[in-house]
């Protein structure tokens, strides 16, 4: 019987059996550094652009576009989550 | 204002069709950013690996692009809209004032700002008091 779960939120994460590791994916002790660190105040929001929806439109943003304005970034953990 | 989830952009559509207009009577006014991956997460340092979300993050940024502050929550607690407005308003009139004024804790548009220099240093207490702080 699969398992219920009360949904948070968040997208409920998937685990990864054990035994549906690779072998070699098992020797790789230290994973590639990603470049997660906190950025800074007073120094440039990091450049993006991204698609979007926008009033019945899918569109293209440019964060560069948004010069000369005040921009409020919110980033959330998904749709129809609860808060 | 811009928004911005790990969902597609067919996803943000839905939710703003059956749910959000639902509670504001009317359509998302800002653009919902769509970042599958978490690339734009990662570069902001807000991405959860392990839920494979972006985390509560919000960032003020300035006309020349850069991060005035910035506030990261779990997913479970909401933001305070009224604090985030009042910050941007800070951020507004130091920025009007060319950096001659500060706006000390608890400033409220209307409220004393301070106007850092040779003067003020020492003198914080005699020209503004703490109960300003909690009003």
């Amino acid at each position: 019987m699969p398992e219920e779960f009360k949904p948070g939120c968040q997208r409920p994460p998937v685990h990864k059996k054990k035994e549906s590791v690779a072998p070699e994916t098992q020797a790789v002790v230290e994973k590639p550094k990603e470049d997660m660190s906190m950025i800074k105040v007073g120094k440039p929001a990091p450049a993006f652009t991204a698609p979007a929806y926008h009033q019945g439109k899918f569109v293209n943003i440019d964060l560069e576009e948004y010069k000369g304005k005040w921009v409020l970034l919110c980033f959330y953990p998904g749709d129809f989550t609860f808060v | 204002m811009l928004s911005c989830s790990v969902d597609s952009v067919f996803v943000h559509k839905m939710w703003n069709d059956h749910e959000i207009s639902k509670m504001v009577n009317k359509n998302v006014p800002f653009p919902m950013l769509s970042d599958g991956g978490g690339e734009i997460g990662k570069m902001y340092g807000i991405y959860d690996e392990e839920g494979g979300v972006e985390t509560r993050g919000r960032f003020i940024i300035d006309p020349d692009g850069n991060v005035q502050g910035f506030e990261v929550l779990t997913p479970p607690v909401g933001r305070n809209i009224a604090e985030t407005i009042r910050q941007i308003q800070a951020f507004q009139l130091v920025r009007e004032s060319e950096g001659t004024k500060a706006t000390p804790a608890g400033w409220k548009p209307g409220k004393q700002v301070l106007e850092p220099g040779p003067d003020l240093v020492g003198k914080v207490w005699d020209v503004w008091k703490v109960e300003e702080a909690f009003k």
